[in-house]
Order: C-alpha cells, then sequence, then structure tokens
C-alpha cells in the first residue's frame, strides 16, 4: 500500500542524501524526518516534482520538557491530482526552535506557521508575519508547551 | 364591558406613589436584551423568546444588536480571553440603566474550560445581576432569570443608576480590556481641521432647496 509512497522517499533521496534522515512507516503512512536546514527545499521538491501541491496542514508538537529534541513540526502534504499523502517532520530542539518558513512554497502555511508559533513558541524565519493568531496580542507564555500551567492563570479583574 | 371600564370604575382619578415604583415598574416591563451569543447557550437563549417559551410574557422579547439601544446583556456562553474586551466594550458601550444575566456555567464560573484561554466568570469582567445555571440553562431557567431581574429592578432606587459622566466612561479602562475608541487618527485630524475652519454660520446663504426654486 505504501510502495507509491516510498517512491517519493527515494527521490527525495536521489535528490540529495542529506534530505532524509528518518523513515516511518506505520499505519499505511509514510513519515520522512527531514533535517531542518532541507525542509524548505524538500517541500519545493515534492511541490514542483510530485506534485503535492497542497499543504494540508501544518502543526507542531511537544514531546515535552523531559526530551530531546523537544518540539517537532509536521507538514502533512497532500497531492490533489494523485491523491497522495505523506508527511515531513523536523524535530527541534528546546534551545533553538527555528525553522524556515515554507509560506514561499505554500501560501497557507502562513496562518498554520501563526497558529505554531502562537500555541508551541516554534519560530519560523522568514515568515512575512509572525505574529499570534488565536490567542490575545498581549498572552503571556505559549499555551500548548507541556509545561504551560493548566490552571490558575487569571489575568482579568474588575478591581 | 372592557377592562378599562372595571379599572376606571375602581380607581380613583388621582393616584399617589413613589416615582421609584413608577420608573422602575416602566423599566422592568421592557427589558430589552442586547444578543450576546458566545456558544450553545445562545440556542437556548433563542428558544426561550420563541414561540414555546414566549418571553415576550414578561415583555424581555425584543432582543438588539446595538448596544445602545439595549438594556440587559445577556452573556450566554463561555467568554475566552480574547473575546473578553470585545464584551467589555459592549457593555459600555450601553446606557444606563443596565444589567448583566450571566447565563450557563460557562459564563458564570468558567464550567469545564478551567484553562488558558477561557475567562473564569463573567463577573470578572462586568457586574453581574443575576446567574443562571444549567449547562445548558432551559429556556424556563433563563425566563425565571428575566422575572427575577424584574424583582431586583422594582427595589431599586433612581439615584443607582445615574449615567456616567462621558469623559469619566471613556478614560475608565479595566485592566486587560480596550479602552473605548477616540476614533482613527484621520478622524481626529478632520476634527482639528473643521475646528480651525470654524467660523460662525452665514445664515444668508439659502439652504439647499431654497437655492434650486431660484434657479
Amino acid at each position: 500500500m505504501t510502495e507509491k509512497l516510498h517512491q517519493f522517499v527515494e527521490a527525495l533521496r536521489n535528490q540529495s542524501p542529506d534530505w532524509v534522515s528518518d523513515v516511518i512507516d506505520a499505519l499505511g503512512e509514510v513519515t520522512v524526518f527531514v533535517p531542518r536546514e532541507a525542509i524548505v527545499d524538500a517541500c519545493r521538491f515534492l511541490r514542483d516534482e510530485h506534485k503535492f501541491d497542497m499543504l494540508a496542514d501544518l502543526c507542531g508538537c511537544d514531546r515535552g520538557p523531559e526530551e530531546d529534541p523537544r518540539f517537532e513540526v509536521n507538514y502533512h502534504l497532500f497531492s490533489t491530482i494523485h491523491y497522495n499523502r505523506l508527511r515531513l517532520k523536523v524535530l527541534l530542539s528546546e534551545e533553538d526552535p527555528v525553522v524556515q518558513t515554507v509560506t514561499s512554497v505554500w501560501k497557507t502555511a502562513n496562518w498554520h506557521e501563526r497558529e505554531t508559533y502562537d500555541l508551541l513558541g516554534i519560530q519560523f524565519k522568514g515568515h512575512p508575519d509572525l505574529r499570534r493568531i488565536l490567542l490575545p496580542s498581549d498572552f503571556d507564555g505559549f499555551a500548548l508547551r507541556k509545561d504551560y500551567p493548566l490552571r490558575g492563570f487569571e489575568p482579568y479583574s474588575l478591581n | 364591558m372592557g377592562l378599562e371600564n372595571q379599572i376606571f370604575e375602581s380607581l380613583p382619578d388621582v393616584v399617589t406613589v413613589k416615582l421609584d415604583a413608577v420608573v422602575n415598574w416602566a423599566r422592568k416591563s421592557s427589558l430589552w436584551p442586547a444578543t450576546f451569543g458566545l456558544a450553545c447557550c445562545a440556542i437556548e437563549m433563542m428558544n426561550s423568546v420563541s414561540a414555546r417559551n414566549d418571553l415576550s410574557r414578561f415583555g424581555a422579547e425584543t432582543f438588539r444588536a446595538s448596544p445602545r439601544q439595549a438594556d440587559v446583556m445577556i452573556v450566554s456562553g463561555r467568554v475566552s480571553r480574547k473575546m473578553a474586551p470585545v464584551l467589555r466594550r459592549i457593555y459600555d458601550q450601553m446606557p444606563e440603566p443596565k444589567w448583566v444575566i450571566s447565563m450557563g456555567a460557562c459564563a458564570t464560573s468558567g464550567g469545564v474550560f478551567d484553562n488558558y484561554a477561557i475567562v473564569q466568570g463573567v463577573d470578572k469582567i462586568v457586574p453581574v445581576d443575576v446567574y443562571v445555571p444549567g449547562c445548558p440553562p432551559r429556556p424556563e431557567m433563563l425566563v425565571h432569570a428575566v422575572t427575577m431581574l424584574q424583582e431586583k429592578i422594582m427595589k431599586e432606587s433612581l439615584r443607582d443608576r445615574v449615567d456616567t459622566d462621558e469623559t469619566e466612561s471613556r478614560a475608565s479602562t479595566v485592566p486587560g480590556t480596550l479602552p473605548v475608541t477616540e476614533g482613527t487618527t484621520l478622524e481626529r485630524e478632520t476634527e482639528i481641521e473643521v475646528a480651525r475652519k470654524a467660523a460662525p454660520r452665514p445664515y444668508t446663504v439659502p439652504s439647499r432647496h431654497e437655492r434650486r426654486r431660484s434657479s
């Protein structure tokens, strides 16, 4: 079932061996781990050569403060022509959660990256407008990080 | 043999009452709620004014989309932290007398949403008169809340409800909320320009319809 998807992994490897650091094949889905330096090139290659013309989702994930690397950014690619789905994954450390933006590849990444920045504090280098999108602009901290307090945070008061 | 005849026969020509009683009776008999549907409680709020639960029996069926024309703000649903300044601003824009009904568990205490995104009780932002429990409350409970508010209104004094001085209300800011806007930069600049050119209105200039007639 996933042979077709492994073709894209091979194509990525042929293009540049540095682009693929690991591959996971599970539940009929293929996940490619990409080093963060290569993510923009890999995305552009998949879009142009293999018709992954849609970024279905871009989301961040906090694996917990004890993990290293702590953060991951997932790129869910979809081809509206061939109906292929592929997931790219970038791992980021806690000290330096910075990754290049893919807004130059897919415009839709703009708001997704803003949301990821808003909730997890992952910074996207080169993003045209990296502001908070869901939470108020004066919000302190990043709400979906595992070490963010679950409750007891109350900035509003009538007094 | 109408009801009017009965009343006029039984009542004297002059009735002496407290002014508070008359004004409060008038106020409570036509409460105009501001539509502030935020979540699923709003569905029940809409139900309470529809045919089955007919809130107009108590004079509170005229929902107004403009806060300027509203008396009661029914906060129906959870208030997110991003919505909080907007809610406060709409409350500030309502003219006195104004009341607030906090409808449902979320508006009252945050409900199950005890997290970073939801304000834990709308009474942190605006003063609440009646709390309605429930998740969501049935329309009957909202109708009951309105009648309770009416009882509360009857106990008020006119002196409690003095409209805030405009300069004061503009300056008043609650922590974490937006101040009432003072207009855009363009508006302010235009205002200054108009004030600079201010001259007594030349009444000798004919108005438009007079000019048209003469031509």
